[in-house]
């Protein structure tokens, strides 16, 4: 596995004195000239399921790029476990080390490659002299295959490509990553797009798994129905700026659904 | 399973073996048609002395295009180390030293290269392309367009170590066979080379679990530089002559030895034991085609259908389903009776 580098003494994942896994503060992102967020606040408790809604273009695929290290913000702060992140520094590798796993929208696995080489990317077990080893990852693949997701009897093994799956099985491979490697924090960009009803369910049961693992998760859906179900507390984004948040309980779904609608037809109005 | 699926199972669960096959059954073919040449161990003595550059090339070029990237300059690496080369021996007597600046040379280009496609952002076949006429240029600056003739170069060591001959066995199979197995490694067991394989796949993919796509890239092409540089030392000493248009004619047999190893044009999969049978097949066909008592301008048409062969045969057997509406539609616009009337 990856060897801890100094990154990881920044914020120690060991640490046990904290009240937010992640915290951002007047965070700004510009694409160009397009202002993708501004002054974002936003911040997720240790064993807080935070539900991230709002339109497209709302901003919210950004926000969880630089809380799982992609996206470099153009301005503003981050705290993970309340410890201040030198963002020069901060990458994919050290989310990882800080144990923040993001399953990304749509595709986050190589589609030619082994499931077990899609399980170790970027952190791969290697032996002395820097080899891959093949062995270990290929039986810890198997392991997870059958123990984690459950993939008995559907003739899927650690050397299967991705392209054999289904869209259900691959978003269960994305999550098991995240699980295999013990995320204090799990960001789920849409994972139940393009998935069937049987394994929506799947998907909404591993999030509250996390809550009862005591592990914090960002859920970002579409689906108003699925992260009213799930979320402790709503974020709504609204071109690029946290417009209002809910805790659960706060506002039913159909009240939900219609401030979403609301503020949809907000833009359609006079600019400005 | 049906016996032809677990057959087809078998077939590709060992790296290159379709390949391979397709190698052995040519040699066959040869045999049987020219067999005062090719039963004898003269001509293939004589493939492993003139193989190895090709090998080298096609060999680093697999793990470039397994990136889904391409480089088309590494025929004016050829050119550029050669000179260096050639230079320091004939001008200045400093083999290892012209060794050693040779490769320098390489990495540089491919450095360059790099920076282009991974920071700057060029397409690699654009760029490529452009550092390919400049350094061929540059090249023929130095040289002044002269050649180098290194008739007793065969004195230092250093051609000893790379194309001497234990018996009738020339060592420079033994490096370039070295190089094809460390590259089997670098691809198959490094982190850079599953890297490179994500990167081939879907960049963005490779980005979000933690590649640094950009300082990979740069890497691959300084390795790619490097490996163009060695194959130039390889051919040069072989020839003991250097001159600057020397890497001409390689780019386009190497890409097919390449694809006709089985490594994937859309990137994310590669075979570099299939890249190895591929150099061979290209290698051989010339002199095999020849000693058959055909006439040398079928060379070309002969390496372009096995070539088209290979391509389809690997579609046929790695993706069953495209590979046979392929063959319909070749099959069908072949065979104009099919048509449906009117």
């Amino acid at each position: 596995m990856a060897k801890p580098t100094r990154h990881a003494t920044q914020a120690d994942p060991t640490a046990q004195d904290w009240r937010h896994i992640v915290r951002l503060s007047k965070v700004d992102m510009t694409f160009g000239r397009v202002q993708a967020l501004s002054q974002v606040d936003f911040e997720v408790g240790r064993n807080e399921i935070v539900g991230l809604v709002g339109d497209n273009g709302a901003g919210k695929s950004t926000l969880i790029k630089i809380v799982s290290g992609v996206l470099r913000p153009t301005a503003g702060k981050v705290w993970v476990r309340d410890r201040p992140i030198d963002l020069d520094d901060y990458s994919v590798r050290m989310a990882h080390e800080l144990r923040i796993e993001t399953v990304h929208q749509g595709q986050s696995l190589g589609e030619k490659q082994p499931l077990w080489r899609n399980l170790f990317v970027g952190r791969q077990i290697t032996g002395r002299f820097g080899f891959i080893d093949v062995k270990k990852e290929r039986e810890v693949a198997d392991h997870l295959l059958r123990q984690a997701i459950g993939f008995r009897g559907h003739g899927i093994s650690a050397d299967s490509t991705v392209r054999d799956l289904s869209g259900g099985e691959r978003q269960g491979i994305a999550i098991a990553r995240a699980m295999y490697f013990q995320a204090d924090l799990i960001v789920l960009d849409e994972p139940t797009t393009a998935l069937a009803v049987s394994e929506v369910r799947k998907v909404l049961n591993f999030v509250e798994g996390v809550k009862a693992g005591g592990r914090a998760c960002i859920y970002i859906e579409h689906n108003l129905a699925h992260v009213h179900e799930v979320a402790d507390r709503l974020v709504l984004l609204d071109r690029g700026k946290v417009a209002v948040e809910f805790a659960k309980g706060e506002i039913s779904l159909a009240d939900l659904t219609n401030q979403m609608i609301a503020l949809h037809e907000g833009h359609g109005r006079a600019p400005g | 399973m049906p016996p032809a699926e677990s057959v087809r199972k078998w077939f590709l669960q060992v790296e290159g073996l379709p390949i391979v096959a397709v190698l052995l059954i040519l040699v066959i073919a040869f045999m049987i048609a020219a067999p005062e040449v090719f039963l004898g161990y003269r001509i293939y003595m004589s493939f492993l002395a003139t193989v190895p550059p090709l090998l080298v090339l096609a060999v680093a070029l697999t793990l470039v295009i397994a990136a889904g990237e391409i480089d088309l300059s590494f025929p004016s690496v050829i050119a550029l180390a050669g000179w260096v080369l050639g230079y320091f021996i004939h001008d200045l007597g400093l083999p290892w030293i012209g060794f050693v600046l040779a490769l320098v040379s390489g990495a540089l280009v491919g450095y360059v290269n790099g920076i282009l496609i991974a920071r700057v952002g060029i397409p690699s076949i654009i760029a490529t392309l452009a550092t390919q006429f400049l350094w061929g240029g540059l090249t023929t600056v130095l040289s002044q367009g002269l050649s180098y003739s290194l008739g007793d170069v065969d004195q230092f060591l250093l051609w000893r170590l790379l194309v001497g001959r234990i018996g009738p066995f020339p060592v420079q199979a033994l490096w370039a066979l070295a190089v094809a197995a460390a590259l089997w490694l670098v691809l198959n067991r490094r982190r850079f080379g599953e890297h490179l394989l994500f990167i081939g796949d879907n960049a963005r993919v490779a980005e979000v679990v933690g590649v640094n796509v950009k300082r990979e890239k740069i890497r691959m092409f300084v390795l790619m530089g490097v490996m163009a540089a060695f194959a130039s030392v390889l051919l040069t000493l072989e020839n003991k002559n250097f001159f600057n248009t020397q890497g001409g004619g390689y780019l386009l047999e190497v890409m097919a030895a390449v694809f006709i190893g089985g490594t994937s044009v859309f990137g994310g999969k590669a075979s570099v034991v299939g890249t190895v049978a591929g150099s061979f097949i290209i290698g051989m066909v010339e002199a095999g085609l020849v000693a058959t008592g055909l006439q040398g301008f079928w060379v070309r048409a002969v390496v372009g259908i096995v070539f088209l062969a290979a391509v389809v045969g690997h579609l046929v057997i790695e993706e069953p389903e495209r590979g046979r509406a392929s063959l319909r539609i070749l099959l069908g616009k072949l065979a104009p009776e099919r048509k449906t009337p009117p």
